[in-house]
C-alpha cells in the first residue's frame, strides 16, 4: 500500500463517503444521489462498467473503499454528459468519475494496463513538455502503446488516413522535431509543479 | 344579463373543481353570501375527467353527484360559468373583483335534448377527452356536465350550422346574439381554487412523447379506460388502434427532477397503481402492467392499496428511472435502464407507455390578476401579504382529492373569519 493511501486510511477511518467529498472534484455533489439509475442507464458504455456511476455512489456511501478505489469502472467515462444532463439531482456524475480516476491514481491504485489510463498518461507527458499537445508524436506514441511490433503494424493500417491529414494540414511533419510550445515553457513546467504541491498539501489537509 | 348582487361580505370562490365547490358550499353551508366563478361551461375541474377515483374506486359522479345535492340545496351560492377574473382591486374586506364572462349561445331553457348536436356537423378537438377525440360545435362537454346546459362553439357563431342549431331547438334556448359580458363584483374575502394543470410531458426529451404515438400521459389514459371516453372504454393504441396488454408506467416523468418539476406531486404513484387496477379489472390474466419508480410515494393508509396492487402477480415494479425510449418497427416503445436492485441492465419492449406526469400550477405566473406570493413552482403560499385571498385546494400544493379537499374546507374557514369580522 502507499504511503499516503495508508495516511487516508487512517485520517478518514472508514467514512470513505467524507474522503470523497474532501478529495475528489465535486465530490459533494454525490450527496444528493437518490439512487434513481438514471445516469447507469444513460451511459453508452454502461455495459462495460463493472460499476455503473449510481452503483458507485452507493458503494462509496456503504463505506466500499476496496471496491471502489480497485475498480476501473469510472475510466469508461467518455464525457458524453448524457448522464448529468439527465440527472434529476444536479449530480455532476461525469466529473466526479474523473475525480475518482484521478483519486486513485494519486493514491497509487490506478489499475495497470488499462487503455483509458495508459492513453491519459501519455497525453499528459506529451502536454507537460511543451504546454501545448503534439499531436503527431502523441498519435505515435499511441500507436507503440503496446510494443513496437504492434506500433508499425497500426502505422501501416492507418497509413492512408496520415496521408490525408497531411494533404488537409491537419498534421504537420515537422512537429517530429520540437513542435510547437507555449512561450515560456519553464513558467508553465514551473506552474504545473506548483499545482501538484498544491494538490498534495489539500490531500494531506495541510491547506489552510 | 347576467344579475349578482355582491357586497363586502360576499366571499369569491374562483375556479369550481372538487376544491372550489368544497370550500364554497362549506362557506355558503354556514350562511355566507358565496360566488363560485368557473371558467370551463360546467363544474368539476379536473376529477370529473378521471374514470374512477382512488382510495375507493368509486366513478367521479358519485362525489360530484353529492355536491350537486348540496348546491341545489343552498340559496346562498350562486354559480357562474365560462367566467374568468380579469382583475382584482382593494384589500381585505373590499375587494373589488372584474369578472369576464365568456358566451354561452344556450340559456338555462336548454333541456340538454341534443337535438342542436344532431344537426351541426363540424368537429373539434374535444378538450374534456385531452384531444383524443372530436366533439360538434354543439355540445354538452361531459356525460354529467353541471349545469346541464349544451354549448355553442363560438367558431360556428356567424355560419348555417348556428343557424341550423337554432332551428332545431324546440325550446329557444339558443341566443345567438349573446355576447360577452362584464361585472364588477364587491368581496370581502376570495378563495382562489384555480387547480392544476399536467406537467408538459414534451419536455420530457428521452421519453419522446412528442415523437412516439404509443407513448401518452396518465390524464389520456384515464380518458381511453373511461367508458364514456373516446374510445369507448378501449385501451387502444394511438398508432394503430390495436388493444394495450403490455402497459409500462413511468413514475416522476417530469417530477423530483431539476429539469423540470421539482416537487413530487404526491398524488402520481397512487394514480398509476390505481391505474394498473383498471387494465387488471379489464383484461384480467390477459394484460400485464410494469411500474418503473424510484420509490413508491403511497402515503400512511394508501400502503394497504399498494400492497393489494403488489401481489397481483401481473403487475411487476422495476426499481429505475427509465433512461429513455426508443421506438421498434412495430412502433412499440422499447425502454432502456438500470434496474438499480441488482444493477441489471435492461431494454423492455411494450406495448403502451404512460408517462406518470405530475401537477403544475393551472394559472401561470404571469397570469395572476392580483399580485400573491407564491413558490417557485408558482403554487400560492399561506402568507399574510396575500390579505384576505386564500389559496384552496391545488393552487397551493400537488394534492389528491382528499388532500385538497381538506385544504379547501381550511381556505373557506379562514374565508368566513374574514367576512365574520367584517359584519361585526
Ligand atoms: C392521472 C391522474 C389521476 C388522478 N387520480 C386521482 C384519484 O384517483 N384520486 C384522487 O384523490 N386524486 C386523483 N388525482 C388528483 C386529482 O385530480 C386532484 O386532486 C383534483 O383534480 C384537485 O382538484 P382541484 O379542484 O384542486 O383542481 P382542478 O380539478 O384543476 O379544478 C380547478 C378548476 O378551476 C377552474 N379554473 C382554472 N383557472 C380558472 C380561472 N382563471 N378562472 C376560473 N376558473 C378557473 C378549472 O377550469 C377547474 O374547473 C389524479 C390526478 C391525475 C393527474
Amino acid at each position: 500500500m502507499s504511503d499516503l493511501n495508508q495516511k487516508m486510511v487512517e485520517k478518514y477511518k472508514g467514512n470513505f463517503l467524507q474522503e470523497v467529498i474532501n478529495n475528489v472534484e465535486e465530490g459533494e455533489t454525490m450527496k444528493m444521489c437518490m439512487q434513481c439509475g438514471v445516469c447507469s442507464g444513460s451511459c453508452p458504455l454502461g455495459p462495460h462498467w463493472e460499476y455503473p456511476p449510481q452503483h458507485i455512489f452507493m458503494l462509496i456511501r456503504a463505506g466500499k473503499r476496496d471496491e471502489v478505489l480497485n475498480t476501473d469502472s469510472f475510466w469508461n467515462c467518455t464525457s458524453c454528459y448524457n448522464c448529468i444532463a439527465r440527472c434529476p439531482r444536479g449530480v455532476q456524475i461525469t466529473h466526479v468519475m474523473h475525480g475518482l480516476a484521478r483519486y486513485q491514481k494519486v493514491l497509487g491504485l490506478a489499475p495497470k494496463n488499462q487503455p483509458t489510463e495508459k492513453f491519459s498518461q501519455l497525453f499528459w507527458d506529451n502536454l507537460v513538455q511543451k504546454g501545448r499537445v503534439n499531436e503527431l508524436k502523441l498519435g505515435l506514441s499511441l500507436y507503440f502503446m503496446n510494443g513496437f511490433g504492434e506500433g508499425i503494424k497500426t502505422a501501416l493500417k492507418n497509413q492512408k488516413l496520415g496521408m490525408a491529414m497531411m494533404k488537409a494540414k491537419r498534421m504537420n511533419p515537422a512537429e517530429m522535431f520540437g513542435g510547437h510550445g507555449v512561450k515560456d515553457p519553464a513558467g508553465f513546467q514551473k506552474m504545473v509543479k506548483k499545482a501538484h504541491e498544491l494538490e498534495a498539501a489539500r490531500i494531506a489537509g495541510e491547506e489552510s | 344579463m347576467v344579475d349578482v348582487v355582491a357586497t363586502n361580505e360576499t366571499i369569491i370562490v374562483v375556479g369550481g373543481g372538487i376544491s372550489g365547490m368544497t370550500a364554497a358550499l362549506e362557506a355558503a353551508e354556514v350562511g355566507k353570501q358565496v360566488i363560485l366563478l368557473e371558467k370551463r361551461p360546467y363544474l368539476g375541474g379536473r376529477v370529473s375527467q378521471l374514470y374512477k377515483y382512488f382510495p375507493k374506486m368509486c366513478h367521479p359522479v358519485c362525489g360530484q353527484e353529492i355536491n350537486q345535492r348540496r348546491i341545489k340545496g343552498n340559496n346562498n351560492l350562486t354559480i357562474l360559468t365560462m367566467a374568468e377574473v380579469t382583475e382584482i382591486t382593494g384589500d381585505t374586506g373590499d375587494y373589488t373583483v372584474n369578472v369576464k364572462i365568456s358566451p354561452r349561445y344556450v340559456t338555462s331553457d336548454c333541456t340538454a335534448c341534443g337535438e342542436c348536436e344532431k344537426v351541426v356537423e363540424t368537429e373539434f378537438d374535444d378538450e374534456f377527452n385531452y384531444n383524443l377525440g372530436k366533439r360538434k360545435g354543439a355540445y354538452i362537454p361531459n356525460k354529467m356536465a353541471f349545469p346541464q346546459t349544451y354549448v355553442i362553439d363560438p367558431a360556428i357563431i356567424g355560419t348555417d350550422e348556428a343557424d341550423k342549431a337554432k332551428e332545431a331547438c324546440k325550446y329557444g334556448a339558443i341566443d345567438l346574439d349573446m355576447g360577452e359580458e362584464t361585472l364588477e363584483l364587491k368581496a370581502g374575502s376570495i378563495i382562489w381554487s384555480t387547480g392544476w394543470k399536467p406537467y408538459d410531458a414534451n419536455k420530457i426529451q428521452p421519453y419522446g412523447y412528442d415523437r412516439f404515438e404509443n407513448v401518452i400521459t396518465n390524464v389520456e389514459f384515464e380518458r381511453l379506460m373511461d367508458p364514456h371516453g373516446p374510445t369507448g372504454g378501449k385501451l387502444l393504441r394511438p398508432s394503430d388502434g390495436a388493444e394495450a396488454k403490455n402497459i409500462a408506467f413511468i413514475q416522476c416523468a417530469g417530477s423530483r427532477d431539476i429539469n423540470h418539476l421539482k416537487h413530487c406531486s404526491r398524488f402520481c404513484c397512487m394514480a398509476s397503481l390505481k391505474q394498473t387496477r383498471y387494465v387488471a379489472e379489464k383484461y384480467g390474466d390477459d394484460a400485464k402492467s410494469t411500474i418503473y419508480y424510484i420509490d413508491i410515494r403511497s402515503i400512511d393508509r394508501f400502503e394497504n392499496f399498494y400492497n393489494d396492487v403488489k401481489s397481483n402477480e401481473n403487475v411487476e415494479f422495476i426499481k429505475s428511472k427509465v433512461a429513455s425510449i426508443e421506438q421498434d418497427e412495430n412502433k412499440n416503445p422499447v425502454l432502456r435502464g438500470v434496474n438499480t436492485e441488482g444493477a441489471v441492465r435492461y431494454a423492455n419492449t411494450h406495448d403502451l407507455v404512460v408517462l406518470a406526469v405530475g401537477m403544475e400550477p393551472s394559472v401561470d405566473v404571469s397570469e395572476f390578476p392580483v399580485k400573491l406570493v407564491l413558490n417557485e413552482e408558482g403554487f400560492i403560499q399561506n402568507d399574510e401579504a396575500n390579505g384576505g385571498i386564500f389559496a384552496g385546494g391545488t393552487s397551493a400544493d400537488a394534492y389528491d382529492v382528499n388532500r385538497a379537499v381538506q385544504h379547501a374546507t381550511a381556505a373557506a374557514l379562514r374565508a368566513v373569519q374574514v367576512v365574520n369580522n367584517i359584519s361585526k
